[in-house]
């Protein structure tokens, strides 16, 4: 194992913080973030009021920002993890049974990557839930099945060139099936890749579900998400900056450790890229 | 009795050129059958069309392939496929690349046994000391980085005969070993066959291997089949003026040092250049018209089969 430099520590330290904070939010929470008070509005970060604290200060209906910040990170971050596994696995098994199969199979299915790659994926997210509608399960599915391609791209070129390697030719000769050489000898050969394509789109997915939520397009208020907490300030950002601050910081501060993990896994898992 | 693989009047061809004509090719249990010949004389192609994974632009124009006495040629994919593994299997030339670098050593030999891995457990940890591997108990869970080339190839063996099948091919299995390791895997593949009664088809183009291990011989020449017949024969009187050739060109150690080492002049002519008659004319010391106009055919001599006009 080659030593992680202390740079990386701390990004990967920052990274646990973000998700334990966000697994742990119903124990951090000082007040319960649904919780309106219009006597508390507005109120800048520091505020003690009625023996209170509001560390980061409470929104234009009076409810705590931490506690909404802490409950958004739940929301984002379970969006986008449940994103990211759905894509991985539709967009692995395609490529991986284009790049098995090869010939009419693989032209279909990477002509369908192509064409889905020349579409902006903000803009077919946006187009498939104004027609289904928002929600947290539209928003998954909608997100799971416009980042696909990268992955089949990924899986194609990759299994194309594990395919064609002495050991699966050997499982072959031994009578293994497609199916069973696919999963278990071609998917955790070509892991490797793939698992960094999934890392930079798991910061992707941050960045678009907070997109859809400001759009309102994404989770629905009440529920938190940094998304529709910034959306929801934006209107009082001369009055209370704090709205739009900190929840724009922590996506910010979480998009920029998983990009650089993202990069230290690709330099880590692939010799050619750490060797120059 | 009928062989275990009968190889009969075999023809394959890529993109209408043909590469192996008319092969015919018996080998009985318990025995090992050595294929030899130049590269790309269409040994290892041969060996593909038994196990029916002939690369996509190879086509097979005519012939059968029996399995103890079933022809492989009418079985549907999957009905082959749950052959390969279980009757016959193969081992190759590079015994690290054929193991998966991701998968311990104990999944892979328990590969075609198609059983949960701890059920196979028991037979794969017999298997393992069968192929001679000191401590199996430790080795089945390694990953095959963890072992020498030797031992790969010994794992590939294991794997390729743990299911008793009736036909190994081994596909130049030991080229890529140092010398002490080929004899002990030669020695190992020979004695399994034995013991088990497996029939091993041995493709290898080294001539020192072959007198090693097999019992008897068919030496190829440009997709056809030269010479055939038991290893002693072949050595001690070669027939066909290739074998004889090939025999020649082996370095012995009471070679005069630094006298010149025997060469066959010219090279195997490529499939495009094939004529009507022996494709061995054109480098054959005894080649007259007959030999360029007319295809030898294989017939009895001595003990052998020899395809050549003047052969006596």
């Amino acid at each position: 194992m080659r030593r992680i430099s202390p740079g990386m520590m701390v990004v990967l330290g920052l990274l646990a913080l973000f998700v334990a904070a966000a697994l742990a939010a119903p124990l951090l929470s000082p007040f319960d973030p649904l919780r309106q008070s219009l006597l508390l509005r507005l109120k800048p970060p520091g505020s003690l009021l009625g023996g209170r604290t509001f560390i980061l200060g409470t929104d234009d209906l009076g409810r705590d920002l931490l506690s909404r910040v802490l409950f958004g990170a739940r929301v984002s971050l379970l969006v986008s993890v449940v994103a990211v596994a759905l894509s991985f696995v539709v967009g692995t098994a395609l490529g991986m049974v284009a790049g098995w199969y090869r010939g009419a199979v693989a032209v279909v299915i990477m002509r369908l990557v192509d064409t889905m790659l020349s579409i902006p994926a903000i803009l077919l997210a946006v187009l498939t839930v104004a027609v289904l509608g928002p929600g947290f399960l539209n928003l998954v599915v909608v997100l799971g099945l416009t980042r696909w391609p990268r992955y089949a791209r990924v899986a194609y070129g990759q299994t194309l060139q594990v395919a064609v390697l002495p050991y699966i030719r050997a499982a072959e000769m031994a009578g293994a099936g497609s199916t069973r050489i696919l999963w278990r000898h071609i998917l955790p050969n070509i892991a490797g890749p793939l698992m960094v394509v999934a890392t930079s789109e798991f910061g992707l997915m941050i960045l678009f579900e907070a997109g859809l939520s400001f759009l309102g397009l994404g989770i629905q208020p009440p529920a938190p998400s940094w998304g529709s907490i910034m959306a929801a300030g934006r209107q009082y950002v001369e009055r209370a900056w704090w709205l739009t601050v900190f929840p724009g910081a922590c996506l910010f501060g979480v998009v920029l450790c998983v990009n650089v993990t993202g990069d230290w896994l690709r330099d880590r898992l692939d010799p050619r890229a750490a060797s120059r | 009795m009928t062989p275990v693989l009968a190889i009969e009047n075999l023809s394959l061809s890529i993109a209408g050129v043909p590469v192996v004509d008319g092969i015919n090719l018996g080998v009985d249990a318990g025995e090992v059958m050595a294929l030899v010949g130049e590269s790309g004389c269409g040994k290892s192609i041969t060996s593909a069309a038994v196990m029916r994974l002939l690369p996509g632009a190879v086509s097979q124009t005519a012939g059968d392939i029996r399995l103890a006495g079933e022809s492989l040629s009418r079985l549907s994919e999957r009905q082959m496929q749950a052959m390969r593994g279980r009757r016959l299997s193969m081992i190759f030339q590079e015994p690290q690349a054929a193991l998966d670098p991701l998968s311990t050593i104990g999944t892979q030999i328990a590969e075609s046994l198609r059983q949960s891995a701890r059920a196979a457990r028991p037979a794969v940890l017999h298997m393992l000391d069968e192929v001679g591997i000191a401590d199996p108990a430790r080795r089945i869970d390694q990953y095959p980085f963890e072992l020498s080339g030797g031992m790969c190839q010994r794992v590939v063996i294991a794997a390729a005969l743990i299911a008793r099948p009736e036909l190994l091919l081994a596909d130049e299995p030991t080229t890529a070993l140092d010398v002490t390791i080929q004899a002990q895997i030669l020695d190992l593949l020979r004695t399994l066959a034995r013991e088990r009664g497996t029939a091993v088809l041995l493709i290898t183009h080294d001539v020192g291997v072959v007198a090693d291990i097999a019992d008897r011989v068919a030496v190829m020449y440009a997709g056809r089949i030269a010479e055939a017949g038991p290893v002693h024969s072949i050595f001690a009187q070669p027939r066909h003026p290739y074998t004889q050739l090939l025999l020649a060109s082996v370095p012995r150690l009471s070679d005069v040092p630094k006298s010149p080492l025997a060469v066959i002049p010219g090279r195997v002519p490529t499939p495009l250049e094939f004529g009507p008659g022996c494709r061995f004319a054109s480098r054959c010391p005894r080649a007259d018209a007959q030999c360029v106009a007319q295809t030898p055919p294989l017939r009895p001599l001595g003990d052998s089969d020899v395809a050549c006009w003047h052969a006596a």
